[in-house]
C-alpha cells in the first residue's frame, strides 16, 4: 500500500513533469517556428596599444563581386597569434560597418585564431557569423577569400587553414562553400587573383 | 470526484489503495507517453523512395497528428504535368487529365467525381496538400491509372509493375561462390565487416524474395537475408570467409567468392575495389569486385581515372545535371516566396531538354524536391561514369552566369597508391574541368550574357573523377523575376548546351 503522502507528492511531480513537457514542447516550437536573431555576444577585447603597422587587407565588395587588397596601419600585438586575431577583427571592423561592401551578421566575430606549426592556421568563427552570413556560392568565397587572403598575406608561412564555427566543424559556411576541409593557401592566393580582377558579375 | 474526496478522508483502505495504484498507473502513462514523444521527435527524418518508369526519387515522409503524411504534389510533379491550386478549405489538383478535389480535415477526396478513402485527415500547410503515407496505394492508382504497390514500414513505393526480383544459390562446382541474379541491372554499394558482406540497393526496385531468409547449405556462406528500411532494400551474407563481389558485364549478376578468384576476374575485365563508403562502384558493364576483407575506409576513396582508363565502360549518359539542394536544404532565399532549390530544379529541366536536342544523353540528378546529400550525388555523379557532370546554382546578387570549377582542399599525403583521396577525386581532371568551362563562357559571351569563371570551395565538385563544373546563375539584370522567366533561362540553357556539346568531343574522348 503507497502511503497517501507519498502518493500526493508523487502525483504533484508527474503533474509537474506533465506541465514542464508541454511547456518545453511548446517553446521548442516557438524557436522553431522564429527567426534566429543574432546578438552580440562578443566580449569587449582590450584595445591594442603599440604602434601601429601597415597592413594589408583584402576586402571583398559584392556589388562587383571582387577583392580588393587596401592598405591599413593598425596597432598590433608582438604575439604572432594575437597579430592574427587582430588581423581579422580590423578586416571584420570594416564588414560590420554601416557602410560595409561585403556586409556580416552583426555579432560576426573571430573567436580565436590557432597558428599551429608547420603551417597550419585554424579560424576559429562564432556562430552569429556562420548563422547570418547571406547564402550564395560568390558571397561565401569571398568571404572565405578574404580571411584566408588576409591573414596568409600578412603571416608568412602559413600554408593551410582551417575554418570552424563554435570550436566544431561545419560543413559548409551558409549552404555553399565548403569548410569541411582544409584551405590550401596556394590555391586560396590563386582564387585572390582571379577575384581581384575587375568584374561586375 | 466524491471517490477522490472519500479516498482522502481515509473512508475505504481497500477502495483507497486499488484508486491510489490506478492514479498512479494514469499518471506514470502520460508522462511515459511523452517521454516517448520527446524520444520520437528526436528520430532521424524518415524518407519514402518511389520508383518508376519515370524517374526514381525519395521524398520526406512528415509526421502530423502521430500520422506518416507525404506531399501529394511533389509525388506526382516527377511522374506528369501537375498543377496545384489552393481555395481554402479546398485544394484542387490537377494530375494530367485527371482531377482531385481535396478538403482540410476530411478523411477521403474525389477523384474523378468518385469517392477516395484517406485512411486519414487531408492537411495542408502553406498551401501545400499532405496526405496519409497509408492512402498511397488506394489513391495513387486514381491519378495514375495503373497499379501503385506501397511498402509502409520501410517507406519505398513501387510504381507500375517495375520491381526487381532476384534469385541466389551456391554453385554447384564450388560452395564457395554464391550467385545471385537479378531481372535488371542493379548496382548497389557493397560493404562489410567481421563475418557479413552487405549490399545496399538504394535506388534500384529490388523487392523480397518468398522468404525474407535463404539459406545455401554451405558451410562457408550459411545464409543471405534479406530486409527493407528508411527507403533502400539490403541483402546480409552470412560467411565464414572473405569474399569479393564480381558484376557481370549486364549488371544482372553478381557473384560473391573468395579472392582467389580476382586473378581470373581481372583476366575477364578490369577489377575495380569498392569501398563501404560513397565512392565508385561499377555500373552497366563494368566487371568489379569488393574485398569483403578490407577494413571500413575512415573516409571514402575513389578509384584512380588511370584505373578507369584501362575498363571499356559503356557510358548510358554523357552528362550528369544536378540542381543544387533540395528537400529541406532550400539553399539561398532569393526573395520571400522564392527559393534556390526551385530554380535550380527548373533550370536542369530546361538544360536536359536543350541537351538532349543537340543528342547529348543526359541524366538530371535531382528532378524533385527530394532530399539529396553532396556524398550521394557525387556517388552517383562517379558511378554513372558521365563525361561531365554540371551543377545548378541560383544567386540574387550580381548578374549574368558565374561558372566554377572545383578549388581543392588541402591534401597532403593522402592519396594512396592508385586511389585518390575522395577530397581530392577531382584532381585527375581539373584540366578538362576548366576547359568544359572555358568553352561554356565562350558560347555564353557569344550570346551576349555575362559571364565570370572562377574557382570555388564547392562540394561536391572536388569529389567528382570525372569533368565537373558548377553553373550559378544570376539575373540579367536587378530585377530578379527575371530569373525565373523562361526566356531568360532558355538563353542560358541553350548558350551552357552549346558550350557542353563543342567542347564534347574532347569529353567523350577522356577516360
Amino acid at each position: 500500500m503507497i502511503p497517501r503522502h507519498l502518493f500526493i507528492a508523487v502525483s504533484v511531480l508527474l503533474l509537474a513533469v506533465f506541465t514542464m513537457s508541454l511547456y518545453a514542447w511548446h517553446m521548442r516550437g516557438r524557436a522553431a517556428a522564429s527567426p534566429v536573431t543574432s546578438i552580440d555576444t562578443r566580449p569587449v577585447v582590450p584595445p591594442v596599444a603599440g604602434a601601429t603597422e601597415p597592413v594589408t587587407l583584402f576586402v571583398a565588395y559584392d556589388d562587383t563581386g571582387v577583392l580588393h587588397a587596401q592598405s591599413a596601419r593598425i596597432p598590433m600585438p608582438s604575439v604572432r597569434q594575437q597579430r592574427a586575431e587582430e588581423l581579422l577583427r580590423s578586416l571584420l571592423a570594416l564588414y560590420l560597418d554601416k557602410s560595409s561592401p561585403h556586409p556580416l551578421p552583426e555579432g560576426a566575430d573571430v573567436r580565436s585564431v590557432y597558428l599551429v606549426d608547420p603551417g597550419l592556421a585554424v579560424i576559429d568563427i562564432n556562430a552569429a557569423f556562420a548563422d547570418g552570413h547571406r547564402s550564395g556560392v560568390l558571397s561565401e568565397e569571398l568571404t572565405v577569400s578574404s580571411l584566408i587572403q588576409t591573414l596568409s598575406a600578412n603571416l608568412p608561412g602559413i600554408l593551410k587553414v582551417k575554418i570552424l564555427v563554435e570550436g566544431k566543424q561545419r560543413d559548409t559556411l551558409a549552404g555553399h562553400a565548403d569548410l569541411s576541409g582544409f584551405f590550401d593557401v596556394s590555391a586560396i592566393n590563386q582564387l585572390a587573383s582571379q577575384l581581384q580582377s575587375a568584374s561586375n558579375l | 470526484m466524491r471517490s477522490i474526496r472519500s479516498w482522502i478522508s481515509g473512508q475505504s483502505i481497500s477502495g483507497r489503495s486499488i484508486r491510489g495504484y490506478r492514479s498512479a498507473g494514469v499518471a506514470a502513462g502520460i508522462f511515459l507517453c511523452f517521454v516517448v514523444l520527446l524520444v520520437y521527435g528526436a528520430a532521424p527524418e524518415k524518407h519514402l523512395s518511389v520508383y518508376s518508369t519515370a524517374a526514381n526519387y525519395s521524398l520526406p515522409i512528415v509526421q502530423r497528428q502521430g500520422r506518416e503524411y507525404i506531399g501529394l504534389l511533389e509525388l506526382l510533379d516527377p511522374l506528369g504535368t501537375v498543377s496545384a491550386k489552393s481555395d481554402p478549405p479546398r485544394w484542387h489538383l490537377h494530375y494530367n487529365n485527371v482531377l482531385g478535389e481535396f478538403i482540410v480535415g476530411r478523411s477521403h477526396a474525389r477523384i474523378q467525381g468518385r469517392d477516395t478513402d484517406l485512411s486519414g485527415k487531408f492537411l495542408m500547410e502553406s498551401g501545400r496538400g499532405l496526405v496519409p503515407l497509408a492512402s498511397l496505394s488506394s489513391l495513387l492508382p486514381r491519378f495514375l491509372g495503373g497499379p501503385a504497390t506501397l511498402h509502409q514500414e520501410s517507406g519505398r513505393l513501387f510504381i507500375g509493375n517495375i520491381a526487381i526480383h532476384f534469385t541466389a544459390s551456391v554453385s554447384p562446382d564450388d560452395p564457395s561462390h554464391l550467385v545471385f541474379h537479378f531481372t535488371a541491372p542493379v548496382n548497389p554499394s557493397v560493404a562489410t565487416e567481421p563475418g557479413k558482406l552487405r549490399m545496399t540497393f538504394g535506388r534500384e526496385p529490388v523487392t523480397a524474395p518468398a522468404s525474407p531468409t535463404l539459406t545455401f547449405g554451405s558451410k562457408t556462406i550459411p545464409e543471405a537475408t534479406y530486409s527493407e528500411n528508411n527507403g533502400a532494400a539490403q541483402i546480409n551474407v552470412t560467411t565464414t570467409i572473405p569474399l569479393i563481389a564480381s558484376f557481370s558485364p549486364d549488371g544482372r549478376t553478381i557473384t560473391l567468392a573468395p579472392p582467389k578468384s580476382q586473378t581470373a576476374a581481372t583476366t575477364a575485365g578490369a577489377t575495380v575495389p569498392a569501398t563501404t563508403a560513397p565512392g565508385v562502384t561499377a555500373t552497366e558493364g563494368t566487371p568489379t569486385t569488393a574485398t569483403a576483407t578490407a577494413p571500413a575506409q575512415s573516409s571514402p576513396v575513389t578509384q584512380a581515372p588511370a584505373a578507369r582508363a584501362s575498363t571499356s565502360v559503356p557510358r548510358r549518359y554523357f552528362a550528369i545535371v544536378d540542381a543544387s539542394h533540395g528537400g529541406n536544404d532550400r539553399g539561398e532565399a532569393l526573395s520571400t516566396t522564392l527559393a534556390e532549390k526551385d530554380v535550380t530544379v527548373a533550370f536542369a529541366r530546361r538544360l536536359r531538354q536543350e541537351l538532349e536536342n543537340r543528342g547529348i544523353s543526359t541524366l538530371v540528378l535531382r528532378d524533385s524536391d527530394a532530399n539529396l546529400s553532396l556524398d550521394e550525388r557525387a556517388f552517383y555523379a562517379n558511378t554513372t561514369h558521365a563525361a561531365l557532370y554540371v551543377a545548378l546554382h541560383a544567386a540574387s546578387n550580381g548578374h549574368g552566369v558565374r561558372l566554377y570549377t572545383a578549388l581543392l582542399p588541402y591534401t597532403g599525403e593522402d592519396d594512396r597508391g592508385p586511389f585518390h583521396s575522395w577530397t581530392n577525386a577531382q584532381s585527375s581532371s581539373i584540366s578538362l574541368s576548366r576547359a568544359a568551362a572555358a568553352s561554356v563562357a565562350a558560347e555564353l559571351k557569344k550570346q551576349q550574357v555575362a559571364v565570370r569563371t572562377l574557382t570555388a570551395p564547392l562540394r561536391p565538385l572536388n569529389n567528382i573523377v570525372t569533368a565537373a563544373i558548377a553553373v550559378e546563375v544570376a539575373p540579367p539584370a536587378s530585377d530578379l523575376s527575371q530569373l525565373t522567366s523562361p526566356g531568360y533561362q532558355q538563353l542560358v540553357a541553350g548558350a551552357v548546351a552549346n558550350g557542353i556539346a563543342s567542347i564534347g568531343s574532347q569529353l567523350g574522348a577522356a577516360p
